[in-house]
């Protein structure tokens, strides 16, 4: 293992020791905060219940970073084609990551209704920003002299796009797709909370109303999990087809 | 074979190129030197029509152009290699854009690459060559242009010694064997010497001809030729009391 993983490894295993410690000698109850035991135990225990919802939970941040990829993609080529018209939609862009998420969630609960259309969109917009972001950058930052290389040797714009501008972009459009699905589980989750009937954010909800503390701590594992899971994924896809790095 | 007269450019302020005439022969060997700094890459700008020209002509086989575009090929500093592309898959590049017969261009490069001591690493990435055979497949994508004039900016300034001299005999090739005409730009006057027909020495901006020398003597040429070393001496002085002035 390297020196980073085990140092992280080693704080993790440190904080986790001082909590399971401190609610072992201060007796707190399970129903105020569980040991970190108790929440694995039922996190493992538990996954009959917490299967079904996480599969919810996942298939809604899935959906949601496809229709946000097949918006921002295109969004971003176009920006990059027309750079007066990235100057008319970035202010709305940059309005729409300053709205918080919490305010537009009930509204899109009253448009598109408790199922899982309201919760994707939640994710699509979270995840939406950093991936055109980033993938615009990318574009962007091509070196002159080879956009000089393909106009003299008279590439089109979108033969440019496929053999120069697309691939120079992939390592920025990872970046942007990593923090994107870091945090595309809060979107479903915020959706989830405001109305549902299931999801992890649900059963969060559900629990949480019964004090069953560590069943909502269960779900946060599994969340952070889903998340971590979901950023290795696009760690392995740019190391696969990012391989002149 | 290319005139140019009166050529004018400026950027703000700064007027780097006025009223600038040069002659390039056909199958002939034109170097530019002159301080850096002077203009000579935005002439090359100019004449490949990446930077638009404010006034003067551009005359290519007797009809005047607003830049030589297509006509000529263009080698820059930098081997500006795509680094997710192979050897070859680079060199026919600019086959592929323009939408030559595949089978043909890669005969073509092959023979190229042969040509050029690259045979055999037809299918190894840019990243894992030396810098002299990632210059080498830049030549061959040059040749690849199929265009009888071919610019060369400063193409050997990154090589060590001893690579830079193997390939300043190929560069001699391409004038031989190829029937290619070059224009190329070096700060190296040793360089010049050895490869030029004419020498064009440049001022300070706005640049302009100070000085021109014609070499009719044989090649491959030995820098220990008195006449060659007369030369430098008086190019060098040149150069230097440009620069004090």
């Amino acid at each position: 293992m390297k020196r980073p993983t085990m140092l992280a490894f080693g704080g993790i295993v440190f904080i986790l020791a001082v909590w399971e410690a401190a609610c072992l000698t201060l007796d707190i109850p399970d129903f105020i905060l569980p040991r970190p035991t108790r929440i694995a135990l039922v996190a493992i225990t538990r996954s009959d219940i917490l299967l079904p919802h996480a599969a919810i939970t996942a298939l809604e941040v899935l959906l949601g970073i496809s229709i946000s990829l097949l918006v921002a993609v295109p969004l971003s080529i176009t920006m990059f084609a027309h750079p007066s018209l990235e100057n008319a939609i970035a202010p709305f862009l940059v309005a729409s990551q300053a709205v918080p998420v919490f305010a537009i969630a009930p509204l899109l609960v009253v448009w598109l209704g408790y199922g899982i259309a309201s919760k994707v969109l939640m994710a699509a917009v979270i995840i939406f920003f950093p991936i055109t972001v980033n993938l615009l950058e990318g574009f962007k930052s091509c070196d002159h002299e080879y956009r000089v290389l393909f106009q003299l040797m008279g590439a089109g714009f979108w033969q440019t796009m496929r053999l120069l501008y697309g691939l120079w972009a992939l390592p920025q459009f990872f970046s942007g797709l990593k923090v994107g699905v870091s945090v595309a589980t809060i979107g479903a989750v915020i959706g989830e909370w405001v109305g549902a009937q299931q999801g992890l954010g649900y059963l969060m909800i559900q629990a949480n109303a019964r004090l069953k503390v560590d069943l909502v701590f269960a779900a946060i594992l599994w969340l952070s999990l889903m998340g971590l899971a979901l950023w290795v994924l696009v760690g392995y896809l740019e190391k696969k087809i990012i391989t002149w790095k | 074979m290319l005139e140019v007269s009166g050529l004018t450019r400026h950027f703000d302020e700064l007027c780097v190129i006025e009223g600038f005439d040069l002659t390039v022969a056909r199958q002939g060997f034109t170097v530019l030197i002159g301080p850096s700094g002077c203009g000579k890459s935005t002439l090359f700008d100019v004449l490949t029509g990446v930077v638009p020209k404010e006034d003067g002509e551009i005359i290519w086989m007797g009809k005047p152009m607003p830049h030589l575009g297509k006509k000529a090929a263009y080698m820059q500093q930098n081997d500006l290699l795509l680094p997710w592309f192979s050897l070859l898959e680079n060199a026919l590049l600019p086959a592929k854009i323009a939408g030559a017969d595949a089978e043909t261009s890669k005969t073509k490069a092959l023979a190229l690459f042969e040509r050029l001591g690259l045979e055999g690493f037809e299918s190894y990435m840019p990243r894992h060559i030396s810098a002299g055979m990632r210059q080498r497949c830049a030549l061959v994508r040059t040749l690849m242009f199929e265009h009888e004039l071919v610019l060369l900016d400063e193409p050997l300034s990154a090589l060590d010694a001893i690579t830079r001299r193997s390939l300043q005999s190929l560069l001699l090739l391409l004038q031989s064997e190829f029937d290619k005409s070059i224009l190329m730009i070096t700060h190296d006057i040793e360089e010049a010497l050895l490869l030029a027909d004419e020498v064009l020495v440049l001022s300070r901006t706005p640049m302009q001809i100070m000085e021109r020398f014609v070499l009719s003597e044989a090649k491959p040429r030995h820098i220990s030729d008195p006449r060659l070393i007369e030369i430098k001496e008086h190019v060098l002085n040149r150069l230097q009391k440009e620069l004090e002035s």
